[in-house]
């Protein structure tokens, strides 16, 4: 199977690693990934925020680039959420029947990260080996759009070397929510002082999710706490191989 | 016409509010207590109920079905509610649906009523009507009682008085009722407040109410509550005026066998609520001999007139979105500037101003979704959100820098060459708030992110570069 990539515009730039680790734990399960280099975003943070009008171009940009792909994987769930939810609301709008049949033809192909790996591939072991004490915060998108339910867990548990400790009050938002936490800074900043107790509290040295969005929000928490509680990607712990 | 949604119009921006009402410690202590308290006890209940799901979705094409037909229904229940011997009055706006009160109350003579159960008076500002007109309005829900005596606002569409601890209440009444002594029990607090209200249930001739349900096909109102104290507002007073939002007309009787088992358990955690009180219209030595609806529109046709957003009037005002939301967790109600808030009130009071206030509600949500999942009639709160964000950005209400910022990154997002300039752009840009190698005291519009959070650095090599170069 021939595995498209669409890594979303923040991995491309800020997450590079992550991008990389999911063609790695691909590659290692034995199937062909692309990265089709026209590609750029999905246009979430412009309909978000309420930038309709803007967001409709990208939209149709991510049809075109993927017009003839077998099967689109993301390690963003928020951007397959915005996809799945929004994307067919988008067409209608339009009053364009051939934008709403390509949606239409679009979204069976397209998959999150671990919903490819658990629901598509039917890999659960994929033969990672991370000797850490790892958490795992569901993002709101992963959980509540796409229902990716356990399939995280049950990835990170058949990790070698690994140690999941569940994160208490785990459903709670983190308080990023994209331009939010920019036009709402104290409302999300105290949303994330509960999120990083919450991690703190776990006693991990890893904090992971499916999104960098989120990740990025802890993090940028934390750090400035100058706590020691890392954070990751899912994709980037189960392409770990690291030996001790 | 002049519709008002109370004093939303005049109230701070959303952030700007909810920076205030974080800084009140106690406040922020009574709302997670409260919250978390009820939440609890719902989600038991709700576990109990195997057919949830179903509830939710018959509940959910219940409300759609109405509003779709919602002319017909409306035009049903006057007719019922006449023929049972009620007086139905059609109330534009908030200053008619007040003028028509005031009148009624005049015509009798009577310069005080009791009050009970009328989210929606909060809504048109009865009260300061009234006032106006020589009219004394006593609330008699406990909840709202609390607030009035402590010239205070409510901050809960269920539990107005959420925001006070027990405590808190106790001084309201200490100060407010005159009392010398007063025990630190609920029980000495429900005690005080049975005996200031008792005398007014028995001497007052005028009640007034909202109401949870309108049944077109038989004109009963009916009224769910805790207390009892509605039930006695209901049937003791002489004359009896229902001020009723136009959305809160179902189809049938049979009806309120869903909507009765979802709202208990979603507003406070009960299986059904300890009164139901339904009535339709007047009967001859029992009750109120006189009986008048008032239904208002007060902006909700417009809402009804938006497709998209029309769900917004499906809600049975259960409160279940303040208490699961983490934004309402925070801030409390009062940094909405509305009697509606939460999520719900986040879409509902700008639309009923015809998004020409309130703009920076819609903002007021991370989107988490927590609101939707937990809404018992399916509202997709986080859409109709979204929906609003493009209305206010379409009317040119969102701040210009942000107004450039996002042109400015669906300019770079227009194309890979584009967005490949943008990344060298801005790794450069960043190189003078780097510091401990990470990006810090950010400027303008990020400063407000950049004063409690780190920001990582835009890494030498993007995905695609690598992805380039490996080949």
């Amino acid at each position: 199977m021939k595995i498209s990539l669409f890594i979303t515009c923040y991995n491309d730039t800020l997450f590079p690693e992550t991008g990389k680790a999911v063609v790695h734990v691909l590659e290692r399960l034995g199937h062909s990934v692309e990265f089709r280099a026209e590609q750029t975003c999905c246009g979430q943070m412009h309909l978000n925020t309420g930038y309709r009008k803007e967001a409709l171009p990208l939209m149709q940009r991510f049809l075109e680039v993927f017009d003839d792909a077998e099967v689109i994987c993301s390690p963003s769930s928020s951007c397959v959420a915005m996809i799945r939810e929004h994307y067919s609301i988008l067409a209608e709008e339009t009053g364009d029947p051939t934008l709403r049949d390509k949606v239409r033809n679009l979204l069976p192909r397209v998959f999150e990260f671990t919903e490819l790996l658990v629901d598509r591939l039917g890999v659960t072991d994929t033969g990672a080996f991370y000797p850490h004490k790892v958490t795992y915060h569901p993002s709101c998108h992963s959980m509540r759009t796409l229902g990716l339910g356990d399939k995280p867990i049950r990835l990170l548990k058949e990790v070698r070397g690994l140690r999941y400790i569940e994160l208490p009050g785990a459903d709670e938002c983190c308080g990023f929510g994209g331009t939010f936490s920019i036009k709402n800074p104290d409302v999300s900043a105290a949303m994330l002082a509960d999120k990083m107790q919450a991690v703190a509290a776990t006693g991990a040295e890893v904090c992971a999710a499916c999104d960098n969005s989120c990740l990025m929000h802890i993090y940028g928490g934390l750090h400035r706490q100058r706590q020691p509680v890392r954070v990751a990607h899912l994709a980037e712990i189960l392409a770990s191989e690291e030996r001790r | 016409m002049s519709v008002r949604v109370g004093a939303a119009a005049e109230s701070p921006s959303f952030p700007m509010a909810a920076k205030a009402a974080m800084e009140d410690v106690q406040l922020r202590q009574n709302v997670r207590h409260a919250t978390g308290v009820i939440r609890a006890k719902r989600a038991l209940l709700v576990e109990e109920k195997a057919d949830w799901q179903q509830l939710r979705t018959a509940a959910s094409r219940i409300k759609e079905h109405t509003m779709r037909y919602l002319d017909r229904y409306l035009v049903q229940f006057e007719q019922s509610c006449v023929r049972a011997g009620g007086k139905v009055h059609w109330a534009e706006d908030a200053d008619e649906a007040n003028r028509i009160i005031t009148g009624i109350i005049q015509s009798h003579g009577e310069t005080e009523v009791i009050k009970v159960k009328t989210m929606t008076s909060d809504e048109t500002q009865l009260n300061t009507a009234l006032e106006a007109a020589g009219i004394t309005p006593y609330e008699t829900d406990l909840a709202d009682l609390i607030v009035q005596l402590g010239s205070d606002h409510p901050s809960h569409i269920v539990v107005p008085a959420l925001h006070k601890n027990r405590m808190q209440i106790r001084q309201i009444f200490l100060d407010k009722m005159h009392l010398e002594t007063l025990g630190r029990e609920p029980k000495d607090l429900a005690e005080a407040a049975r005996r200031y209200l008792r005398e007014k249930f028995l001497r007052v001739r005028v009640g007034i109410s909202g109401a949870n349900f309108a049944i077109a096909e038989n004109g009963s109102v009916c009224i769910v509550e805790s207390e009892g104290n509605a039930r006695m507002c209901l049937t003791l007073p002489k004359v009896l005026i229902s001020l009723i939002g136009i959305e809160k007309v179902i189809p049938r009787f049979r009806d309120l066998e869903v909507f009765l088992q979802i709202l208990a358990r979603s507003a406070t955690g009960e299986r059904m609520s300890p009164y139901s009180s339904i009535w339709s219209g007047v009967s001859a030595n029992d009750g109120p001999s006189e009986f008048h609806v008032v239904l208002l529109d007060n902006g909700r046709t417009k809402v009804l007139a938006d497709e998209a957003a029309r769900q917004t009037l499906h809600c049975i005002r259960c409160g279940a979105c303040l208490n699961i939301c983490p934004v309402y967790r925070q801030t409390g109600g009062h940094a909405y500037g509305s009697i509606y808030s939460g999520p719900i009130g986040a879409i509902l009071t700008p639309q009923l101003q015809s998004m020409r206030h309130s703009e920076t509600l819609p903002f007021a949500s991370s989107l988490c979704g927590a609101c939707y999942e937990i809404c018992p009639v399916k509202i997709n709160i986080p859409e109709v959100l979204v929906h609003l964000r493009a209305k206010v950005v379409e009317q040119g209400d969102s701040p210009i820098v942000e107004q450039l910022a996002m042109r400015a990154a669906a300019f770079a997002l227009a194309g890979p060459r584009r967005l490949a300039a943008a990344q060298g752009f801005a790794r450069i840009a960043q190189k003078p708030f780097l510091s401990e190698g990470v990006l810090k005291n950010l400027p303008g519009m990020l400063s407000g992110w950049s004063s409690v959070r780190d920001l990582m650095t835009v890494p030498e090599q993007s995905f695609r570069e690598w992805w380039r170069d490996r080949k």
